[in-house]
């Protein structure tokens, strides 16, 4: 296989990329060297991931040029890519489940395809031969399903490597591993970084501190940020990565919480594979309180909003909601009993995109007395909502009959929120509510959420933005493998305390728990 | 009558039988492991079945008189591909509901054989079509000989198609490519795997085997052509597809059940045994049914992305 | 409705048109018709006379109640292929009950009539519903596959059990019921002609399917369901349930049809009714926008195809299944083009593409919210 020349330097200049509704990138300017580890920070929806897809050529930039070496590149596939020299181990695993390493790695090198004859021994001589190179562990003749999280990472590693990649480009990389392959893992990549270029994105500032070189920080599809690593301490990238010039709404701390609206005792659900993903989980939340709940995405924080909104059996445990216990109802008579749920996914989970959006204000009540009459729509009353909500709650819309799905994605989610508010629950689960959505959108999704804390709604609020998190709530849970490991007080969770609890360590004298049978990940 | 005589009938009648459904779905089988469901397999068989009936009925003297079967049967093949590549233009390209536009390609094939036999043909005309080939020595053995070695070339060609078909996905590279497509496109789209290309591949290969199938249908069993020939075959090898879990001998087992069944209920009548007739035709059909019914879990088995149509701009 | 939406569907039903004639066209060649005239024979023999006018709205009927069930399905979420079985069933029940009670009076037996017919082909299509709401069963398959089935319950049901006692006597063989009794069968319209009343039913019923999707929460949860799914559900919906209702309305239209089909026209059950009414229902709700306002003059359009292909087969010997290409045509060139005009990354490349061919003066800042 034709050796690639080594990547001295990969540069990108003005890369913009605009998807329906949304600036991803914005004018974003970067370079790498070779034996140089860049870190790319920024919070989700900052544009990490779709500039490193232009860059592997899987999206075509709208305008700006990358520059390889100094000659400018033109990836119009993301074969292109890879054939220059570039190659990207993505947050999303691509590897294709039902087919061993070996066939996964062929896929992609095109001198093992021989006509007819498929050399999957010449694929696993390759893998052996930079497994023991890199010192990356990784059995060729296993299907993918079989391995773990951190074993399947390890295999697109090896991918990337055998199919000539000078320049690694690593998606979150730790989001999904466990402690201890989190530390393997950076070893691993200290020791590559001497040959090849890595550029590594991260929101976890420590790994960000101990592996890189130099860091650039983007916010809302733009660099604010470029500069050398060692000079710059976590809790200052942490500022530029937020950015202070709005001052989002705080949390004032009035504590009149009131009675326990919720009380979940040793819930027990199963995931999508039939590994239990919340296990024995044990939280409270009280009237007139934001319980927040941080913890890296895929330690069940999704299955635990599905099994609250009726979406997901329980196997055991219970939630009681007023004394009553909700596990296991239709999700109808959850909704019935005062129960608001704002989804991860706003497209698809929850509006009907191609719903107008006066209809969609009233997609969980319009079989109510209010909105009909003897199973019959009362579309004045349905205009009329639609007009006053649109009011109150700044919803940005040509008018209430437009199709809700061709809004803006803060305007999505503040017709979610009219929604869900207009009907006053008694609680209020958000999940996520302002990933990608822009600051004056955020900030006025929070002022909502405070101002329903002060009317007593009790909201669990489950992001994994440690900012708005600890902004916004007056307890804070650390949710881990399915459990919460401890909640913190408002005044208690400092960013540190927090991180090392997401991470799965005790941080008192304890010691930390044994690591589970790998859960869920976000992978494919 | 002797019981072993009975099952013989049975088996004898069920291999020719079962030769259209096997050579259908195993064409349709490629297409779901790219990813793509046609439904309008029948259609293409119709096609294909008027194609191969009509090259050797037009060809009534000169040189290429003793081809007329094979250029057939080729024409079939041809049909069968173009037809696939019209689905796959509307599926692949145009990102088209797949199962609307299955069976808008139903239409299209039924329609167009029906109106194309109509005006060049008419009637009810027959083909001398193509004579069953017993292999010399093995079609004399007792009970196999006859269930196994004495059938039409076609029939013998289907049933070798199914280790041609397993060796053709599992060990070639484009079978890699087919079965990666299917199920995780946007991981081979990451490999340099054109994903719009394989599966257009894999449409026209599926669409020439059904034309085959329906050429076979023409040639070999009715050796004639009718618009209620292929009666929804097309379908039943869509389904026995999801029955025999996308692969090469489930789906051969898959085709020798639907065509016992056939073969039974035809028996049945000769034996003198008092059945309906219209319930005995019903059976496969029922029998579909029954076994979609049954296979909802095979799902994680197979192409898992199938009947979603892939789009490299789509945030994920 | 949305301007918008109706500029867009309507843009797409032209180009669908354009595109099937001209395909059509190549076939007509290629059997050495004339494309032209045979349009012309199509689209303006049948309105030459008020016989022909009145024909065309008699073929209009069974496809303006088929076209509604298919939209009400499509709309939630369910794709119906089975209302060519579906017709049959009702066309059964209703010629049962017909001839089972011919003492009732006219006020009581015709719509007992027409009911069992609906209710014969909803629980057809109910069957399909509930493979796919509990058991995942694609409804495609199961809906052709019950159309098999019904076509042979139809046959033995008219070549034995419901078989004319004098066909029986004769021995000709036709495979028909008996005549329903008179007073069974659905007024005429204008004189000496097949007009019948079944028109005006199939007119209110367009009008209680726009109510009915549009105005009633029923409507607002089957399309929430097909339009949404996943929403619909964390709204509390249950939308396997609205599934098999959706297919039981389908199912119930398909079946009226059918009974209208017995009652207007034939006055008997006999071979090939439903005559691929079933498959064309489908292709005039597509072309309709899946609306009962537009799926009216669809039916009206589709109507005149049929005779005009019927026509055609006689004058000009174009065959009739000429018909199927052209639905089959129409077909795949809808669905190409609406998901292309549905998918946003498509219509916002295509905006951009239109305005890079405008001189920089006139372009003004659009797309991207």
């Amino acid at each position: 296989m034709a050796a690639h020349e080594p990547i001295s330097e990969l540069r990108l200049e003005g890369i913009t990329k605009r998807f329906p509704g949304v600036l991803a990138c914005d004018g974003i300017s970067l370079q790498v060297k070779r034996g140089e580890v860049l870190a790319l920070v920024g919070e989700n929806g900052a544009g990490k991931t779709t500039l490193m897809n232009i860059i592997m050529g899987l999206y075509r930039p709208d305008s700006g040029t990358i520059s390889v070496n100094g000659e400018p590149v033109h990836f119009k596939a993301p074969g292109d890519a890879y054939a220059r020299g570039i190659g990207m181990v993505h947050q999303h695993f691509m590897l294709v489940p039902n087919m061993t390493v070996a066939e996964n790695l062929a896929l992609g090198l095109k001198e093992l395809h021989r006509f007819l004859r498929l050399d999957i021994k010449g694929a696993a001589k390759r893998i052996r031969e930079i497994s023991e190179r890199y010192e990356l562990p990784v059995n060729p003749d296993a299907y993918i399903w079989q391995l773990s999280v951190g074993e399947q990472q390890r295999v697109e590693l090896v991918k990337t490597l055998c199919l000539g990649a000078r320049l690694l480009i690593l998606d979150e990389p730790t989001s999904a591993l466990t402690p201890q392959e989190t530390d393997d893992l950076i070893v691993r990549l200290q020791r590559m970084a001497s040959e090849l270029a890595i550029i590594f994105i991260s929101h976890k500032l420590n790994e960000v501190k101990t592996l890189s070189d130099r860091v650039s920080i983007l916010r809302h599809g733009a660099v604010v940020f470029n500069g050398h690593t060692v000079n710059h301490e976590p809790a200052e990238l942490a500022a530029l990565m937020t950015g202070h010039e709005v001052s989002l709404p705080h949390n004032e701390g009035s504590g009149l919480q009131g009675e326990t609206l919720l009380n979940i005792k040793d819930l027990c659900v199963r995931g999508d594979r039939g590994n239990l993903v919340l296990d024995h989980l044990n939280l409270e939340l009280r009237a007139g309180e934001i319980l927040g709940m941080a913890g890296v995405s895929g330690n069940g924080q999704r299955e635990f909003a599905d099994a609250l909104a009726g979406l997901r059996p329980v196997e055991s445990g219970q939630m009681l909601f007023q004394n009553r216990d909700l596990a296991n109802k239709t999700p109808r008579e959850i909704i019935e009993s005062g129960m608001g749920y704002v989804p991860e996914d706003r497209q698809t989970e929850g509006i009907v995109p191609s719903f107008s959006v006066k209809d969609n204000l009233i997609l969980k009540d319009f079989a109510t007395d209010q909105f009909s009459r003897m199973s019959f729509l009362r579309h004045k009353a349905i205009d009329a909502n639609a007009s006053e909500l649109r009011v109150q709650f700044d919803v940005r819309c040509p008018s209430t009959s437009t199709a809700t799905g061709s809004l803006s994605g803060g305007n999505i989610q503040k017709v979610i929120l009219a929604r869900e508010i207009s009907r006053s629950p008694k609680a209020l689960v958000a999940v996520y509510p302002t990933r990608g959505i822009d600051m004056g959108a955020q900030e006025f999704i929070h002022s909502q959420l405070l101002d329903r804390r002060r009317q007593g709604v009790g909201i669990i609020l489950i992001s994994e933005e440690l900012e708005e998190v600890m902004n916004l709530s007056d307890r804070i849970a650390v949710i881990y493998k399915g459990r919460i490991l401890k909640i913190l007080s408002a005044v208690e969770a400092t960013r540190e305390r927090l991180g090392i609890l997401m991470a799965g360590l005790e941080d008192s004298e304890q010691p930390p728990p044994s690591p589970a049978a790998a859960t869920g990940g976000t992978h494919e | 009558m002797h019981p072993v005589e009975m099952i013989y009938n049975v088996l004898c009648l069920a291999v020719p039988f079962s030769v259209a459904i096997l050579l259908a779905a195993l064409g349709e089988n490629f297409n779901q492991r790219a990813g793509i469901f046609n439904l309008g397999c029948d259609g293409i068989m119709c096609v294909g079945a008027f194609l191969g009936f009509m090259v050797p009925y037009s060809i009534k003297a000169g040189a290429l008189l003793p081809y007329g079967n094979v250029l057939g049967v080729l024409a079939a093949m041809t049909g069968g591909a173009l037809l696939g590549l019209l689905f796959a233009l509307v599926t692949v390209t145009f990102r088209a509901s797949q199962g609307i536009a299955g069976i808008g390609l139903q239409m299209l094939g039924w329609g167009l054989s029906g109106t194309l036999f109509r005006h060049f043909v008419g009637g009810v005309t027959g083909v001398e079509g193509i004579h069953v080939y017993a292999i010399p020595g093995l079609s004399h053995l007792p009970f196999l000989g006859g269930v196994l070695f004495s059938h039409t070339p076609l029939a013998y060609l289907a049933f070798l198609m199914v280790p041609i078909s397993w060796f053709l996905l599992y060990k070639t590279p484009w079978g890699l490519k087919v079965r990666a497509v299917g199920t995780h496109p946007r991981a081979a789209d990451t490999m340099g795997i054109n994903v719009d290309l394989t599966r257009y591949q894999a449409l026209m290969l599926g669409g020439a085997m059904a034309g085959m199938a329906g050429s076979y249908l023409a040639l070999c069993q009715a050796k004639m052509f009718s618009d209620d020939l292929v009666a929804g075959r097309g379908f039943i090898a869509v389904a026995l597809v999801y029955f025999g879990r996308w692969s090469p001998l489930g789906i051969m087992g898959g085709a020798l059940l639907f065509s016992i069944a056939q073969s039974f209920q035809l028996s049945m009548q000769v034996w003198g045994i008092k059945f309906p007739y219209e319930f005995a035709v019903m059976l496969p059909y029922v029998l579909v049914i029954v076994v979609l019914a049954l296979a909802r879990k095979a799902r994680q088995l197979g192409p898992t992305d199938l009947g979603k149509p892939y789009n490299r701009e789509m945030r994920f | 409705m949305n301007k918008q939406k109706v500029i867009y569907g309507t843009v797409v039903i032209l180009a669908v048109s354009l595109i099937a004639a001209l395909v059509v066209a190549l076939v007509l060649l290629s059997i050495g018709a004339s494309p032209l005239e045979t349009y012309k024979t199509i689209l303006l023999g049948p309105l030459s006379d008020l016989f022909g006018m009145t024909e065309v709205l008699v073929r209009a009927v069974p496809l303006l109640l088929v076209g509604l069930g298919i939209a009400i399905s499509f709309r939630s979420g369910i794709i119906n292929i089975g209302a060519e079985g579906q017709i049959q069933m009702g066309v059964l029940a209703s010629t049962a009950v017909a001839l089972a009670l011919p003492g009732l009076p006219k006020l009581y037996l015709l719509p007992m009539a027409l009911m069992a017919g609906a209710l014969a082909g909803a629980i057809w299509g109910g069957i399909a519903g509930w493979l796919r709401a509990r058991l995942q069963v694609n409804e495609i398959l199961s809906t052709v596959m019950l159309n098999y089935i019904a076509g042979q319950i139809y046959t033995f049901l008219l070549r034995g059990p419901m078989l004319d006692p004098a066909e029986r006597e004769m021995g000709s063989g036709t495979p028909q019921s008996m005549r329903l009794p008179d007073h069974v069968i659905l007024d005429y319209i204008v004189p000496g002609t097949r007009l019948h009343t079944g028109l005006i039913l199939a007119l209110v019923m367009a009008l209680l399917v726009w109510i009915l999707l549009w105005k009633t929460t029923l409507g607002y949860r089957m399309r929430a369901a097909g339009a949404g799914a996943k929403a619909a559900r964390y709204a509390g919906i249950p939308v396997e349930r609205y599934l098999i209702v959706a297919m039981l309305f389908a199912g119930g239209f398909a079946g009226l049809a059918g009974a209208v089909e017995v009652t207007g026209v034939h006055h008997r059950a006999i071979e090939g009714i439903s005559s691929g009414y079933g498959f064309a229902g489908i292709v005039v709700a597509l072309f309709g926008m899946l609306h009962p306002a537009g799926i009216i003059p669809s039916a009206a359009f589709f109507g005149v195809l049929l005779i005009g292909a019927d026509m055609t087969q006689r004058s000009a010997g174009v065959p009739a299944n000429m018909v199927l290409v052209l639905q089959g045509v129409i077909i795949l060139s809808i669905v190409s083009a609406q998901s292309f005009l549905r998918n946003p990354y498509a219509q916002e490349r295509l905006l951009r593409w239109f305005q890079n061919l405008l001189p920089a003066a006139l372009r003004t800042k659009k797309g991207g919210q």
